[in-house]
């Protein structure tokens, strides 16, 4: 390994130190060293990070910097992959999530909603009752209950309460998009990870996931994975920003558009490179 | 030169085609024109006798009951092996041997799938020459066919769908059930049709282990005759072209529709919306 | 608010899921024996036909030199050599390849490249149905029509021949070879042809010289299936062979090849007989594993 790299990452080991005595105790997801390979290659090295409740976390970064491999090993959705490889702990709620075997428990709490809409095909209201069904929820007054309660949720109920029964794919990609949030929320989650969930809608649809993550915030803790800054801007109280599989700075969102301590960070959210 | 050469060889092609077509033409021709006097309601729905022409409904029989138990042991074994392959294994050494097993299978002519069944299945268990021990037998022929197709069904079953269904906290088992093999059963379905026009074509390995009695078999463990087999006998025994050619007409008349319904669910599998 | 009811039910559920882990592992070693299933199919395949058809040579004394080369197959007088049904499946088999491989590929390469779009719609899934006519069919057809044609044309006493196998077999390979070659040439990149006929080549010498080379792999595909389809056939074979056990010295010889062998002796065979019946499947079964093994390295030589 190069000098340059070796301080980098004394560099980036320092600032993690200091900011985990900002953080409180009561970080609801807390990350510590966290290593992750595919294989032979390591695409995340040392990430330490701690989530606060109720708030929403933007992880920002070029492409390939290790933003959406981390988003998924906090759902454990990177076990579907072949030859992932994990050291270091993730923590949520005082339980190491990769110490329990609990997977489904864990996917029951900590909700995703994806980069494209991926609802399945079937009709909109099997969709978000799809989750509980499968938690053995049978019984059709709760399940429309929870339906409409997750529709309204995600600020979708008035668009599509008429068309319940309708085929899901043939709304449109930012309705499909509120749906998935809906079928996450049906779930009643904790925490919610949303990897780019914008980037295939219109600027449009796009303001609309937009407010409803604002509202949203107040009942889970949200963590999402974007490109545009300006939506981290918009949407997020704290930003962490990756490089090349390391946190090189988490701070208030103010902070790290405004007055970012690394020179990487200011180029990065300025646009000098990504 | 170059220009009489070109001439010459887009000659060979059109008489090529022209040839291949009118083979084939003829051949399908002559059938119909041989037997089409032999098909009417007697014919089709009567029971055989050995003098005249007889009917063919045990031999129509003997070919249902064929598909019916063949399919009824293959095509649940066949999708499971495939969804082992496609959603379960890790690409190995093991998945290679099944792989290599099952291409050989493919590969194996059925003469030799008769040998074996004739001394695995009506010898050494015992079942004699019977319906049950050719079905067993045609069993082993499809299980590569239903294993690829659907293979190949799964394949195009997009990945969003089975995280979508992961994310929400439901085993592998509920997605394949309530996900995956929704989404893929019109490419399964074809399989499955594709396979029964393999088990009505097959000849060899059945007249090697159900025998050739004519005759409305009493039960799976009777030995009979199906329609391929009928057709090699009667012009084998007594040159009966015209029989032949009628029970050729109802074959091809099978192979046709079964093609067609085929074509018709792959279509939809085409327009489905997702 | 979400009603406390739902709450519950939903928490509830989220308490334990060990039932859930047990139907997972459950169903994974399920799915797994149901793919192992073909390897010990394949395994049995093998295992019996060689078994059995090994005995006479391990354990009776017979010699396998002279199973393989003997001239004479008299089960009643213990005589069991099948040079010359080696010989009808080598010959018939390299015959339909002849006849069979250049029709079927030019006509492949007619629908793919040269005909106007609203043929090549009919005639193509009309040849892919003709791929699934049962090939008793093929025989009786060529019972019916070739067998006496050729004994009228060459005045011979008996059409069934090595010639009508040939035909027979080359016909029913036809639509597997149009199918699979054709789908592999209209997978040729259209840049290739662009590419080809800027240059200056003309559209028939694309044809051969850019778009069926860059096919080739799919060609060879196509090759092997109706070689495989071609060398297995039995019960159509049968009826226009003729059966003899000669060795066959011409094309208007009757011929008796491996396969028909085994079809017609194997209802009343028992004892060695019945054995050297297995013998001659894993002879059969040999040759298909040696051509399929040829043909494998001549394409993949030919693919560098």
């Amino acid at each position: 390994m190069s000098a340059t790299t070796l301080e980098r990452n004394n560099k980036g080991t320092e600032k993690f130190s200091s900011n985990n005595e900002q953080q409180t105790t009561d970080a609801k997801i807390k990350v510590k060293n966290l290593d992750l390979f595919y294989g032979e290659k390591q695409a995340l090295y040392q990430v330490s990070l701690d989530i606060k409740e109720k708030e929403v976390t933007a992880l920002i970064g070029p492409s390939g910097c290790g933003k959406s491999t981390f988003l998924r090993t906090l759902n454990r959705m990177n076990d579907l992959i072949d030859g992932v490889k994990i050291n270091g702990e993730i923590v949520i709620d005082n339980e190491n999530i990769y110490n329990s075997s609990d997977v489904i428990k864990l996917r029951t709490r900590v909700g995703m909603v994806f980069q494209k809409p991926n609802l399945f095909p079937m009709s909109i209201f099997d969709n978000v009752a799809y989750g509980p069904r499968m938690q053995g929820i049978k019984n059709k007054k709760a399940l429309n209950k929870i339906v409409e309660e997750s529709l309204r949720g995600a600020a979708i109920w008035d668009e599509v309460k008429d068309r319940l029964k309708s085929s899901a794919l043939g709304l449109s990609g930012g309705q499909q998009q509120r749906v998935c949030i809906a079928r996450a929320i049906a779930m009643k989650p904790d925490v919610i990870l949303m990897d780019e969930p914008t980037s295939a809608l219109d600027p449009i649809s796009t303001l609309k996931v937009e407010e409803l993550i604002a509202q949203m915030k107040k009942d889970y803790t949200i963590v999402i994975v974007t490109h545009n800054m300006q939506q981290a801007a918009r949407v997020s109280d704290k930003t962490a920003f990756f490089l090349n599989g390391e946190i090189i700075e988490y701070d208030e969102t103010d902070h790290i558009f405004s007055m970012p301590k690394d020179q990487r960070t200011e180029d990065y959210v300025t646009g000098r490179f990504g | 030169m170059r220009k009489f050469k070109d001439n010459f060889m887009l000659g060979l092609l059109w008489f090529s085609a022209f040839l291949t077509v009118a083979v084939l033409v003829v051949i399908v021709g002559y059938i119909f024109f041989k037997g089409f006097r032999l098909i009417n309601f007697d014919f089709i729905f009567g029971d055989y006798s050995p003098v005249g022409h007889g009917g063919i409904w045990p031999m129509i029989i003997t070919t249902i009951y064929t598909i019916v138990i063949s399919l009824i042991i293959a095509t649940p074994i066949g999708i499971l092996a495939a969804v082992y392959l496609q959603e379960y294994a890790k690409q190995g050494r093991l998945v290679r041997v099944i792989r290599f097993a099952t291409e050989s299978l493919t590969g194996i002519p059925s003469i030799i799938y008769g040998l074996f069944g004739a001394v695995f299945f009506v010898t050494t268990l015992k079942l004699g020459m019977s319906i049950i021990a050719a079905s067993l037998t045609l069993t082993i022929i499809v299980l590569p066919v239903i294993i690829r197709t659907t293979e190949e069904a799964l394949k195009t079953v997009p990945l969003s769908y089975r995280e979508g269904s992961l994310a929400l906290g439901t085993t592998k088992l509920q997605t394949l059930y309530k996900v995956i093999l929704p989404s893929a059963m019109p490419g399964i379905l074809s399989g499955i049709i594709l396979s029964m026009g393999r088990i009505v074509g097959e000849s060899a390995a059945i007249f090697l282990t159900a025998g050739t009695v004519a005759a409305m078999p009493e039960s799976i463990f009777s030995s009979a005759r199906t329609l391929t087999v009928h057709s090699y006998l009667v012009t084998q025994e007594s040159g009966d072209i015209e029989l032949a050619a009628a029970v050729g007409i109802v074959l091809i008349v099978i192979i046709l529709v079964l093609n067609l319904s085929a074509t018709f669910i792959s279509k939809k599998l085409n327009k489905a919306d997702y | 608010m979400p009603s406390p009811s739902n709450e519950n039910q939903i928490v509830d559920m989220k308490k334990s899921n060990k039932l859930k882990y047990f139907f997972e592992s459950a169903s994974e070693k399920l799915f797994l024996i149901c793919a192992m299933l073909s390897v010990i199919s394949l395994l049995l395949i093998i295992g019996f036909v060689f078994y059995k058809g090994s005995h006479p040579f391990v354990a009776e004394g017979y010699s396998f030199i002279d199973f393989i080369f003997g001239m004479e197959w008299v089960p009643s007088e213990d005589k069991f050599g099948i040079l010359p049904m080696i010989v009808a499946s080598i010959f018939s088999t390299i015959g339909a390849l002849v006849i069979g491989v250049p029709i079927g590929l030019f006509t492949a390469i007619f629908l793919a490249e040269i005909a106007p779009k609203r043929v090549a719609k009919i005639i193509s899934p009309a040849v892919q149905l003709l791929a699934g006519i049962p090939s008793v069919l093929y025989g009786v057809f060529g019972l019916a029509i070739i067998v006496p044609m050729l004994q009228n044309n060459f005045g011979l006493a008996k059409g069934q021949s090595l010639l009508a196998v040939i035909i027979v077999l080359a016909i029913m390979m036809l639509p597997t070879i149009v199918t699979v070659a054709e789908t592999a040439i209209r997978a040729v990149p259209k840049t290739y042809r662009e590419g080809s006929l800027a240059l200056g080549a003309s559209p028939i010498g694309t044809i051969f010289k850019v778009v069926v080379p860059a096919a080739k792999s799919g060609i060879m595909a196509a090759i092997v299936l109706g070689l495989g389809r071609a060398i297995g056939e039995t019960m159509a074979v049968i009826l226009v062979a003729g059966n003899s056990l000669i060795l066959p010295t011409s094309l208007t010889d009757s011929v008796r090849p491996l396969t028909t062998n085994i079809a017609l002796e194997m209802g009343y065979a028992f004892g060695t007989h019945q054995e050297m019946l297995f013998a001659t499947g894993i002879v059969l079964f040999s040759f298909i594993l040696i051509l399929n093994f040829v043909l494998a390295k001549i394409s993949s030589k030919g693919g560098k």
